[in-house]
């Protein structure tokens, strides 16, 4: 408990702490509906594509965010754009979009030689969370938890059977673009702690986790933040003991509660199964001997 | 009390190819519609446009003398069931219970009274004991009852059903045909998307036959007949006795 001694000691410890647990639940909260609309591919594009806005806000001399935030976005209706206007599917227009922003941020970063190290961004570094970054994801982590509290019905309608939630007159497009805007705030506050590339299992693996746990979304989505709060936090802690980077520790941590929850899950679980499908074999080859 | 419900001359197409040809029509309250066309007739094309759902090139719907988009709370609408992902993590009286969605409006909660009405339309299709289930642990009639309980709880005047009847065991469809036919009763008006001849004049006051455009709408007795059957579904009139149309 070495660690809990260093937490209240150490005051980048504590904004580093607090940062992961914010990131968690945000991601968690968000990813759920991610999951559920079947977006997945969308996040991870998301995340990649802030990368250019991160430079060009450096060259600028400008806070990161801003330039994130727009190049996210302009990610999201690229990708609407093209799938809308041609004949190329959602998935391959998003790859398109993504692997081109992604391509200029790295050149961009490059010939920006910035002082915000290119691996950080990559794969995050939660140990150097400032306390404007801090606050800047508190801030953000209220604004989504506000808007999903706030809109928590239309966002339920509107995943489950957006054409219903049409027909009635809800703006299932406007809903969309809201998505991804908070998309793009929840990936720039996660930037630090776990970095650009895997942001996406911060987004998809909890969630996917909670969906094989529960039948209510309500639930789904508080399981999903505690999941994601959980994970970091153990990334925090590999991150400050081994040095290692804390991206990586978050993305494995989530990765074996998703195996657990794969194998054990009482109604979805692999285990349990497999055991009902022997105990009904047996039972069906006594019956016939 | 609903109204009329009038389409004028509407045109759809689809990334610049015609889909749905300058199509008319207009029904009074109290009337159980079907909508015939043989498969890639645009059947359900025509009721998303008519919704508003895909954009019209042209055409006005009018719902008792107002644009449709005006009236929307009022429209009920059931999907196709291939349409729905059924893992999606809802029980089956929350399912029923997003009917009651439309009338509270953004921002607002439903209350224990909405509750209450939403497990009333679920008894209504003789579902109650499975309100707590997850969706997907039912079979496709059982969800098909679901959906029309949901479509219940909005208390609309106008209601829209995409193939209601495929899929789904007769014990189902008969629970849910006798629902259309008591909201029929109780004035409303009823579009449904069908594609089984075999039950036309039982089920249906009037009917539009479509195929691309429109080959007849109006009171069953007077579209269902083999000549304009034949036209619009482009088959040999010894077919079509076999399908059960008056020869």
């Amino acid at each position: 408990m070495e660690f809990v001694q260093d937490l209240l000691t150490y005051e980048f410890l504590q904004k580093a702490f607090v940062t992961s647990i914010v990131v968690g639940i945000i991601c968690g909260v968000i990813g759920s509906f991610i999951v559920l609309r079947g977006m997945a591919l969308m996040g991870d594009a998301i995340s990649h594509a802030v990368l250019p806005g991160v430079a060009i806000s450096y060259m600028l001399g400008i806070n990161y965010f801003y330039g994130a935030v727009a190049t996210g976005i302009l990610t999201a209706l690229g990708i609407g754009v093209i799938s809308q206007n041609s004949r190329v599917k959602t998935d391959s227009s998003i790859g398109l979009v993504f692997s081109a922003a992604f391509a200029v941020g790295i050149i961009l970063i490059t010939l920006a030689q910035s002082a915000t190290d290119l691996t950080q961004i990559l794969f995050g570094n939660v140990l150097s969370v400032r306390t404007s970054d801090m606050w800047l994801t508190i801030i953000v982590g209220g604004i989504v938890l506000l808007a999903v509290i706030l809109f928590y019905k239309e966002l339920l309608v509107s995943s489950f059977d957006e054409t219903m939630a049409a027909a009635y007159g809800l703006k299932t497009r406007l809903i969309h673009y809201g998505i991804m805007l908070l998309l793009t705030l929840v990936t720039v506050a996660s930037l630090q702690t776990v970095g650009v590339i895997l942001v996406v299992s911060m987004l998809i693996t909890p969630a996917s986790t909670a969906y094989l746990l529960t039948n209510r979304l309500s639930s789904m989505l508080v399981l999903a933040a505690f999941f994601g709060a959980f994970s970091s936090v153990i990334g925090l802690y590999f991150s400050f003991l081994y040095n290692l980077p804390s991206g990586p520790v978050i993305a494995i941590a989530t990765t074996v509660l998703f195996l657990l929850a794969f194998i054990f899950s009482p109604k979805q679980g692999v285990l349990w199964r497999i055991l009902k499908v022997n105990k009904q074999r047996t039972a069906v080859s006594k019956e016939v001997s | 009390m609903s109204g009329t419900i009038s389409v004028d001359h509407l045109h759809v197409s689809y990334h610049g190819k015609e889909v749905i040809h300058d199509v008319s029509f207009s029904f009074d309250e109290g009337k159980l519609i079907g909508i015939l066309g043989p498969n890639g007739a645009g059947k359900s094309t025509l009721m998303k446009a008519v919704l508003g759902l895909i954009p019209r090139d042209t055409g006005k719907v009018m719902v008792s003398g107002r644009p449709l988009e005006q009236v929307r709370t009022n429209i009920s609408y059931v999907p196709q069931r291939s349409n729905i992902d059924w893992d999606f993590p809802i029980k089956v009286k929350d399912t029923v219970l997003l009917g009651t969605y439309p009338k509270l409006g953004v921002l607002r909660r439903p209350k224990r009274a909405d509750k209450k009405w939403a497990l009333e339309c679920l008894e209504k299709v003789g579902m109650a004991d499975f309100a707590n289930s997850q969706i997907g642990e039912l079979s496709g009639g059982q969800q098909q009852r679901v959906f029309i309980a949901r479509a219940l709880a909005q208390k609309a005047d106008y209601f829209f059903l995409d193939e209601p009847f495929v899929g789904i065991d007769v014990a189902s469809e008969e629970v849910i045909i006798n629902i259309l036919k008591n909201l029929r009763d109780a004035g409303k008006v009823i579009f449904v998307v069908h594609h089984d001849l075999t039950k036309v004049e039982e089920y249906f006051d009037d009917l539009i036959l479509i195929n691309k455009e429109l080959y007849g709408a109006g009171p069953v007795e007077n579209v269902f007949q083999t000549d304009l059957m034949q036209k619009a579904y482009q088959t040999p009139s010894m077919l079509m006795g076999n399908l059960g149309v008056s020869v």
